[in-house]
């Protein structure tokens, strides 16, 4: 599948780091959730990274969606938190 | 994967499915959308021009304050010179005001050239991909029946728009990281503005906005610093220069001593 981390580039996933993927990300969710800024801040990144290192960069000129869209890597505590809550990063 | 990341995603596949909104004829869907991407870049190299003019403005405001700051310093000294401590003082706080204001410019400037780095990286990589859907459009039409060009064209349009939203999103925050920085470079204009540092003389006068900001400030202890080391400067190195108004007044020929009494080495 492809990841894309806003702000940065697509990477090509094989499709088995999904699980292993999907488990960071619930890391994140569920330290936005507990209010958890340092834990947040840790989980985000290690979500970041696991993408950077294990996937395959797409590209440039490469026409293709994302499986998945994730936020960049400045996000702050703060913006995630409203992210999670609905309001969305993207204004329309 | 809910939550963040889920959430992330359908905000940009409802930005990139507004781009195949008019999708009847697929030569003219294609036509319509390399148009509107093509437009898109510009507006992109529009706000990436807007982050750089306002990162000159703070350098700008930056070089101003330098200059205030180095004039401050000498309106201190000759200041103390002449025997007048309150007006040392009060150019001593200004400068300190000054200071703390080119600290924080300082990392502004850092934070947008970071941003337009960042700016300028992805439009890059929006540029090389509207170049290969411009490419592939011609493919299309010549090659694949209506049916088939609809979800070719679905496929490229998607990989094209998503990098405009995100274009789209480094933009906005660029922008909003510049709105905080105005509310910042206003502040330090209404410091030039309030005419403190051009003027010597009006120092220690009426109270302006500055001298409120000072008093609330907790730079006495820096300011008093400063003070001392400028009264040892002075005292050491002034030579042979005769302050304008010397203290003692009739004690003529003895050296004159530093303005105040209070033991400082």
């Amino acid at each position: 599948m492809i990841v894309r981390i806003s702000g940065e580039d697509q990477y090509r996933l094989a499709d088995e780091k999904t699980a292993e993927l999907n488990e960071l990300d619930n890391a994140v969710v569920s330290a936005c959730e507990g209010g958890d800024e340092q834990g947040y801040a840790e989980t985000f990144a290690s979500l970041l990274d696991y993408v950077r290192k294990n996937g395959e960069r797409v590209a440039d000129d490469e026409l293709a969606g994302s499986d998945l869209i994730l936020p960049p890597a400045d996000l702050s505590f703060e913006e995630a938190g409203k992210a999670f809550n609905g309001e969305g990063l993207i204004p329309d | 994967m809910a939550g963040l990341t889920g959430r992330m995603s359908t905000v940009v596949k409802a930005k990139v499915s507004k781009l195949l909104d008019r999708a009847e004829d697929p030569a003219e869907t294609l036509d319509y959308s390399y148009q509107k991407q093509v437009e898109q870049l510009q507006n992109v190299k529009k706000g990436i021009a807007d982050v750089v003019t306002a990162k000159k403005r703070l350098q700008m405001q930056e070089k101003t304050l330098q200059q205030s700051v180095v004039k401050l310093d000498t309106q201190a000294r000759q200041a103390l010179s002449a025997g007048n401590e309150d007006l040392a003082r009060t150019a001593l706080e200004r400068k300190n005001v000054a200071q703390t204001e080119l600290q924080g410019l300082d990392t502004q400037v850092t934070e947008l050239e970071e941003q337009q780095q960042k700016l300028t990286d992805s439009e890059q990589k929006l540029r090389a991909k509207i170049e290969a859907f411009r490419t592939k459009k011609e493919v299309i039409k010549a090659q694949y029946s209506a049916a088939e060009a609809q979800v070719r064209i679905s496929e490229a349009a998607t990989g094209v728009g998503e990098q405009m939203a995100d274009v789209g999103l480094a933009m906005q925050r660029a922008v909003d990281k510049t709105e905080n920085m105005k509310a910042r470079a206003d502040a330090v204009s209404e410091l030039e503005q309030a005419g403190t540092f051009d003027d010597i003389t009006q120092l220690g006068g009426g109270e302006d906005d500055i001298d409120r900001q000072l008093k609330q400030l907790s730079s006495q202890p820096a300011v008093d610093d400063d003070l001392a080391k400028l009264k040892s400067e002075l005292g050491q190195g002034s030579g042979g220069e005769t302050p304008q108004i010397a203290p003692g007044g009739d004690a003529g020929a003895s050296t004159p001593a530093p303005p105040s009494e209070g033991g400082q080495s």
